[in-house]
């Protein structure tokens, strides 16, 4: 989001003035504004304060705290992972978002245990599509194999979710794994799996992503 | 945030069949089971006789009654019968149009929309007599008269073209909501793109709420040039999901999918989409 109207600690302000601003924040919209702020000083200080952001019941708020953590990238996994537990439930879902945009491999375990289980559909959602976007190079080949198979598992198993969006997420998930497999002789199980979403899943919009994931898939080597 | 839709109980948290759904619905000694049997039979899509009469039934009850003289179980039978797709409920639901209970009328709308049956549409322009100046706010209650979006929007899905007079003067309804509702409907029977423009202009809207309406009004009629607009409000991803969806699909159906490739639009809304996961 590029708005900003800076407002009383803006521009120049130290991260300390502008974590001050939030706290200090009146309104809702005083709140998102000062976040943005604070979030546009991609300043790895400013983390501690973003993640607190998470579990404020404020989804403008939320949202810019999301863009913020997630622009700091790796830097801010590290925070993110040691507080997930202690999260409120709203904040728990931001935070398996940031995680998700992130695309950081030590994020692994969570975002499959969110994929597999959480009861909130918007979270099984954001986790089905981070595991489909993690950066594999970081992590060595032998471990990328291990980790990408329990993630096949997981992704196959959300495309039978009762929830719509759950199994599109799944399916744009499968599609970038497998165009990122170290070990290749996995993709025909990927293939096939999308083919029968296509062929077989009730609701449109799915079938329409299976689709779209197979030519993109078979248009490749 | 939202729940997962529930597996089937009862309230004791036991699991409900449907047999035990349709007896629970049947006795008259227990009105909180009645309620929920109601719901459950809707929720579940239990579309077999024996569920749509205890239904019907439950449509005409007397004896469970709101604080302020409702219907509460009329209401969820009515919402139930919408989704059983069972055209034979017409016309008493078109007699629950007439109930003094604005809930049971809503749901009545409503449903009578779902079964996508033209021989409402009669009964339902009725409640637009008056035009706007009879759409007033009833004192003390937080909605107007008539449920007028309920009747505007099922006057539009089930194509009731004779009644586009009627629907215009409510462009100008002081309630947005209502508003948006008229030109969904317009747009329906018309054909005629300016009315969805408007929407596109209601998801620049400083009230979320009116961003929020605005936007599922768009999903609902599959306005395909509105797809950015939508990804781009400032609203919910998982409601904006659900509007990209309504966009999609109404112009899959028309590309003959899955029978035909993905047309170029097709393949942007999804990229909308993916963003938005």
């Amino acid at each position: 989001m590029s708005c900003c109207r800076t407002g009383k600690a803006g521009v120049g302000a130290t991260v300390a003035e502008l974590v001050r601003a939030i706290e200090a924040a009146d309104s809702k919209g005083a709140m998102v504004a000062a976040v943005h702020n604070l979030a546009a000083t991609r300043d790895v200080a400013a983390i501690p304060a973003l993640i607190t952001v998470l579990g404020y019941n404020n989804p403008g708020a939320a949202v810019a705290a999301v863009d913020g953590l997630a622009a700091l990238g790796s830097a801010a996994v590290p925070a993110l992972l040691e507080q997930i537990d202690g999260y409120n439930y709203g904040a728990r879902a931001w935070a398996i978002r940031a995680l998700a945009l992130i695309g950081d491999p030590r994020a692994l375990p969570v975002l499959l245990e969110t994929a597999r289980g959480d009861f909130a559909l918007s979270v099984r959602r954001a986790a089905a599509r981070g595991l489909g976007t993690i950066r594999w190079a970081l992590l060595p080949a032998d471990q990328a194999a291990i980790a990408q198979s329990d993630v096949l598992d997981v992704l196959t198993q959300a495309t039978a979710d009762p929830e719509w969006v759950v199994r599109y997420a799944a399916v744009a998930g499968l599609q970038t794994l497998a165009t990122d497999l170290v070990n290749p002789e996995k993709k025909p199980l990927i293939l096939a799996s999308l083919r029968r979403i296509f062929e077989h899943d009730e609701t449109p919009a799915v079938q329409a992503r299976a689709r779209l994931a197979l030519d993109t898939l078979e248009a490749r080597p | 945030m939202e729940q997962d839709l529930q597996q089937p109980i009862n309230v004791e948290g036991e699991p409900l069949t449907v047999e035990q759904a349709i007896a629970n619905l049947r006795q008259t000694a227990d009105a909180g089971l009645r309620y929920y049997a109601a719901w459950w039979l809707g929720r579940f899509r239990v579309s077999e006789p024996a569920a749509v009469e205890a239904l019907v039934i439950a449509l005409e009850d007397e004896s469970d009654r709101a604080p302020d003289g409702g219907y509460p179980l009329r209401r969820n039978a009515a919402r139930a019968l919408g989704k059983l797709g069972d055209r034979s409920v017409v016309p008493v639901l078109i007699r629950c149009l007439g109930c003094d209970d604005y809930y049971v009328r809503e749901a009545a709308a409503q449903a009578l929309e779902s079964l996508g049956d033209p021989q409402a549409i009669p009964a339902l322009r009725a409640l637009l007599a008056g035009g706007i100046a009879a759409a007033m706010a009833v004192p003390g209650k937080p909605h107007l008269v008539q449920p007028y979006n309920a009747v505007l929007e099922a006057l539009g899905t089930l194509g009731a073209t004779d009644a586009v007079e009627d629907i215009a003067p409510f462009l100008e309804h002081d309630v947005a909501q209502v508003q948006n509702a008229a030109t969904r409907a317009l747009y329906q029977l018309t054909g005629d793109a300016t009315y969805c423009d408007r929407l596109v202009d209601r998801l620049q809207e400083p009230n979320l709420q009116l961003r929020r309406s605005a936007m599922m009004d768009l999903g609902a009629i599959g306005y395909l040039p509105a797809a950015e607009a939508i990804a781009a409000t400032l609203a919910e991803n998982s409601l904006k999901l659900i509007a990209l969806q309504g966009v999609l699909e109404s112009h899959l159906r028309q590309f003959d999918f899955p029978g035909q490739a993905l047309s170029d639009e097709a393949r942007r809304v999804l990229v909308l989409m993916d963003e938005l996961l």
